[in-house]
């Protein structure tokens, strides 16, 4: 067996490198479903917003269906869905991306898992991606996740958006402290 | 559905801790907590795919993206993406950023006293082909001091971000250059504990793929996650 490449930060420039494919976008005119934007900040350690970090989006269609040839169940994909966001952070660390509420897709036992988002978070002094989710709120599903019930019940809702207006959610990056974000490994 | 083939967990010790002094802005951006282990599902074992219609066909020479050439010492660097089963990772995304040959980058926030080069921009992408094969063309990055501590060189380094497969096999990593008197004291390289997973990130000079009179090869394997030997609980 050969030995993964390791991690190394994407360091002050990764405007540089990854900017081409900045996608605020995930769901283009023609994709149904229910329109929501997402807007938070990541914060570091004192709270800061971190102004050279990358917020990258991956998720299913409203019909639970990813756009990759492993998922090989029936249900439909518009056309121009990748479900893919890459959002940077701004000079005070905010981002935002609009989309749609993905779908309920298969998790484990043969349970549907409650909507959700995937997402990784890159930054400079970050030697290695983050990877959490994004819930969303008042899902009657988010009680019987999986994945969410592996959570210590006192740091769900980092993981859960907040409703701020109709269609406009909020969730937050939290690195450390008292709301640190709960982050897995997969 | 059909049963999913999850992903191995990396063998320790061959990727960076979150928590690394010596690179002293980890302190305030890694997590205190320790990070949750959570079940793979069909979420984590699909990810974006791209095409060739994102690609411009000079976006893989980052020497013939403005009307000049750079100026430094030109560069071919290419390899194969496998992933830890040894198998090529066809038709994937290869992205790339680095420093120009004087150690500049065209960026807002690099102060570093060395000249721009309008000619280059210091970007590039490519997918690889069936066997898991990329190639770029560019000029040699040049070192450049940061101020993490006293008299601090990073050594010469292209980044490199890939996707793989799957949301598990992202990876962002950078690749060195051979004999670099500065990689031992590089907190980033040091970063990663063991010497053979460290080693994997310093390509080698590559002289099948020197072109004569026109430039240099250096090659470069990237190694991504594997697919574990037995499928995953059926979702």
């Amino acid at each position: 067996m050969l030995i993964a490449s390791g991690s190394q930060t994407v360091g002050p420039y990764l405007h540089i490198g990854l900017t081409w494919l900045n996608t605020d976008r995930i769901a283009g005119p023609g994709v149904k479903g229910e329109r929501v934007v997402i807007r938070g900040r990541l914060l570091d350690g004192d709270g800061t917003g971190v102004s050279d970090g990358l917020v990258e989006i991956w998720q299913a269609n409203a019909a639970g269906k990813y756009a990759h040839p492993d998922d090989r169940r029936k249900q439909a994909l518009e056309k121009g869905f990748r479900g893919f966001g890459r959002i940077p952070t701004d000079a005070k660390g905010h981002f935002r991306f609009s989309t749609v509420k993905p779908g309920r897709v298969p998790g484990p036992a043969g349970k549907l898992q409650a909507p959700h988002l995937s997402v990784t978070v890159f930054m400079r002094g970050l030697l290695r991606q983050l990877s959490t989710r994004i819930y969303f709120p008042g899902d009657p599903a988010n009680a019987q996740d999986r994945v969410l019930q592996r959570v210590p019940a006192a740091r769900r809702a980092t993981l859960v958006a907040r409703r701020k207006a109709r269609g406009v959610l909020e969730w937050n990056i939290v690195l450390q402290g008292k709301d640190e974000t709960v982050f897995f490994d997969f | 559905m059909s049963k999913l083939r999850g992903y191995r967990k990396y063998r320790p010790r061959t990727q960076p801790a979150y928590d690394f002094p010596p690179y002293a802005s980890t302190a305030k951006r890694h997590p205190t907590r320790p990070l949750v282990i959570a079940p793979q599902t069909l979420s984590e074992i699909t990810g974006p795919v791209f095409g060739y219609d994102v690609l411009k066909p000079t976006d893989h020479d980052l020497t013939r993206q403005h009307k000049g050439e750079p100026i430094g010492e030109r560069i071919i660097v290419s390899g194969r993406v496998l992933d830890e089963n040894g198998r090529p990772v066809p038709r994937t995304l290869v992205e790339v950023w680095q420093a120009n040959a004087a150690g500049r980058y065209p960026h807002k926030t690099d102060q570093h006293d060395a000249p721009v080069d309008p000619n280059f921009s210091g970007a590039g992408r490519t997918l690889t082909d069936a066997k898991g094969r990329y190639r770029f063309v560019t000029v040699r990055p040049g070192e450049y001091p940061w101020r993490n501590h006293y008299n601090a060189w990073r050594p010469a380094h292209i980044h490199f971000s890939l996707f793989g497969r799957a949301f598990l096999t992202r990876l962002v990593t950078q690749m060195y250059f051979p004999g670099d008197p500065l990689l031992p004291l590089d907190p980033m390289y040091m970063s990663i504990p063991d010497e053979r997973a460290r080693r994997r990130l310093v390509s080698q000079f590559d002289l099948e793929n020197t072109v004569p009179e026109h430039a240099l090869a250096y090659r470069f394997d990237i190694v991504l996650r594997g697919r574990a030997a037995t499928p995953m609980e059926r979702p």
